[in-house]
């Protein structure tokens, strides 16, 4: 006789509308999405606006985003160039489009391999508890005592600048914040009676973490990734700003605020303006889904 | 209670022995010779005795743990060698930087509180207005504005403000002076730096207050309080404030650990000679015991204030110092 053990509970994300109801398909979630969480909404246009810019630079960036016009330096804002153009005279708005495929990519990179690996981290300490559970705890506090941009800054100093070496640079500190939240959820999972079932019928461990303490941690880890992009784009962007992080010719918004910005920022401000609104209106579009998820995964929370 | 002290206070011991471990790896990563890369950055030919030399007077040619034992030892006596780059003692460079970076990191923490709590306050009680609205979007802003961005802006304000009022731009100056010596010239270099990175201190610290104040305004004696007549402002002061203060405190703690790194870029912008600076300058110039000991450093701060909060959080809570 073989019992299944529905791998639910109550801490498994839901979305109802306002009878309760929990919508069906890509377009009833969003739908029910944008009634539910109007300011969570605007933040996720924002984020898909600058995520499919990222993506289709180059159909919709008007200019090539690296070839100079010395006939056109440091350009106010015009109909040729919305955003006006750079000390080299390459047009802003195209580098701040392009920039958003830099941003997305080392931000999502980031978040995805630091958040997968603290996940495994955090739900095998949790899972696993003893020793093993003391030992990491320890390695992970060692871990978290560096603040993100110092460990990054040492990472950057022995491997290198670059696109990949700031993804790994960003990612190492990630891990652990990602793990010690995860933990402490999968924690709580841990003695939950079904668990205890599970083991009593003799699961084997992989099939425990995988259909009953990891779908039970995916609320606050959703929560965790998204706030993880937001850091990652803002870590990005001041690596790239101290010169340690992405390197000319990328297009990156940090990059583009270093130099030239502050030299030009009296006489040409849209140089020092532009790229970092695109910074601040992507994290804040990033926050702002992120708290209207964590609203919506949190029941706890949403009284708040 | 003492009990919970000491064994607190040993804790910082293996956290602190962790870290200079993941520091000595770290630094032993860097692909190559150290001391290659020292002797042909100077662009002069070298000879393979001066290459046994400089490994000698590092230590490198002995093994890994006698190394790390004497970086540890190196440490324990503020003693981390000499710069790469200068050639001067590490802790005098770190030293004569040190007093301008805590002072704008003590400043924007002042500035943090002075906005975060009452507004944070305010935030909780007037819940789902419009007040409470922009208090979480001033907030939400904060966390997403990149500190040194609101640096190169508040700069460009200033200089057209100045601009316009007076006629000619003004710039903060940038040579450094003690606040007792002079201090208009001290707070005018150190109060924009302080402001931008405040910001981003206060947004977190604002969302931590409104979330414990609404969380404590439920609690049982919020509402026996009221039941007995108190009037309104010595409820929230006496009694909701004073426990919702207990994240807060958390939260402003972990967070000055965090000021260091906004340090960094923030000074890179304000052109503020401090330790930020210094380590983008010892990362740029490949200074590694100038690194390592910088990174020590603010690891160091890091945990300790991490103590200082745990410490402070068991007086204010007896619940954890007897639990």
């Amino acid at each position: 006789m073989t019992i299944e053990i529905a791998p639910t509970s109550a801490t498994v994300p839901v979305l109802v509308d306002e009878r309760g109801r929990t919508p069906h398909g890509l377009w009833g979630v969003a739908a029910t999405f944008f009634r539910r969480q109007p300011v969570g909404a605007i933040g996720l246009v924002l984020v898909l606006i600058f995520g499919l810019a990222g993506i289709f630079a180059e159909w919709v960036a008007p200019y090539n985003p690296t070839s100079n016009d010395f006939a056109a330096m440091t350009e106010a804002p015009s109909w040729a160039h919305w955003l006006g153009t750079d000390q080299l005279g390459r047009d802003l708005l195209s580098r701040i489009l392009y920039g958003a495929r830099t941003a997305f990519i080392v931000g999502m990179t980031s978040a995805l391999v630091g958040g997968f690996s603290g996940l495994v981290i955090g739900v095998a300490s949790a899972y696993f508890g003893g020793r093993l559970d003391l030992w990491l705890q320890r390695v992970l506090d060692i871990v978290m005592a560096f603040p993100l941009i110092i460990m990054a800054l040492a990472v950057v100093s022995i491997f290198g600048t670059g696109i990949q070496n700031v993804i790994v640079a960003i990612t190492i500190p990630l891990i652990p914040r990602c793990a010690r939240i995860v933990r402490s959820s999968a924690l709580a999972i841990r003695e939950v009676p079904y668990v205890d079932a599970a083991r009593a019928l003799g699961y084997g461990h992989t099939r425990i973490i995988m259909r009953h303490m990891v779908p039970n941690v995916m609320g606050p880890f959703l929560v965790i990734i998204t706030a993880f992009v937001g850091q990652a784009i803002l870590a990005e962007a001041a690596l790239s700003y101290l010169g340690l992080g992405v390197q000319e010719p990328v297009p990156a918004w940090g990059l583009m605020l270093q130099g030239g910005a502050e030299e030009y920022a009296s006489t040409a401000p849209w140089i020092a303006i532009f790229p970092g609104l695109a910074i601040m209106l992507t994290v804040f579009g990033i926050n702002l889904f992120g708290d209207a998820l964590r609203d919506i995964l949190d029941p706890k929370l949403r009284e708040r | 209670m003492y009990r919970y002290i000491i064994s607190r206070i040993l804790l910082v011991f293996p956290t602190l022995i962790g870290a200079a471990a993941l520091v000595f790896l770290l630094m032993r990563l860097v692909p190559g010779d150290i001391c290659l890369v020292r002797l042909g950055s100077g662009g002069t030919s070298f000879t393979q005795a001066s290459l046994a030399t400089c490994h000698a007077e590092i230590g490198i040619d002995r093994p890994w743990i006698l190394q790390f034992l004497d970086f540890l030892w190196g440490l324990a006596r503020l003693d981390f060698g000499k710069s790469m780059w200068s050639g001067k003692p590490v802790i005098v460079e770190i030293a004569t930087r040190f007093p301008i970076s805590l002072e704008v990191a003590v400043m924007a923490t002042v500035i943090a509180v002075v906005i975060a709590i009452p507004l944070g306050t305010i935030s909780a009680l007037k819940q789902n207005t419009w007040v409470d609205l922009l208090v979480r979007t001033f907030s939400i802003a904060g966390l997403a504005t990149p500190a040194f961005w609101l640096g190169i802006v508040s700069i460009l304000i200033v200089l057209d403000v100045t601009q316009a009022v007076f006629g000619h731009p003004w710039m903060p100056p940038i040579d450094y002076v003690p606040l007792w010596q002079d201090p208009i010239r001290n707070l005018s270099i150190v109060m924009l730096p302080a402001l931008t990175i405040g910001y981003r201190y206060a947004a977190v610290s604002m969302r931590m207050t409104r979330s414990a104040m609404l969380e404590v305004l439920r609690e049982d004696y919020i509402r026996t309080a009221r039941a007995k007549g108190l009037i309104r402002r010595l409820i929230i002061n006496r009694h909701a404030l004073k426990n919702a203060l207990l994240p807060v405190v958390t939260v402003i703690g972990i967070e000055f650990a965090f000021l260091i790194g906004g340090l960094v870029v923030t000074e890179q912008v304000f052109n503020l000679n401090g330790i930020g600076r210094l380590m983008v300058l010892s990362v740029q110039n490949q200074d590694y015991t100038l690194t390592q000991a910088l990174v020590m450093v603010v690891v160091t701060i890091a945990v300790l204030s991490n103590l200082v909060v745990d410490l402070l959080y068991a007086w204010l809570d007896p619940r954890i110092r007897l639990a």
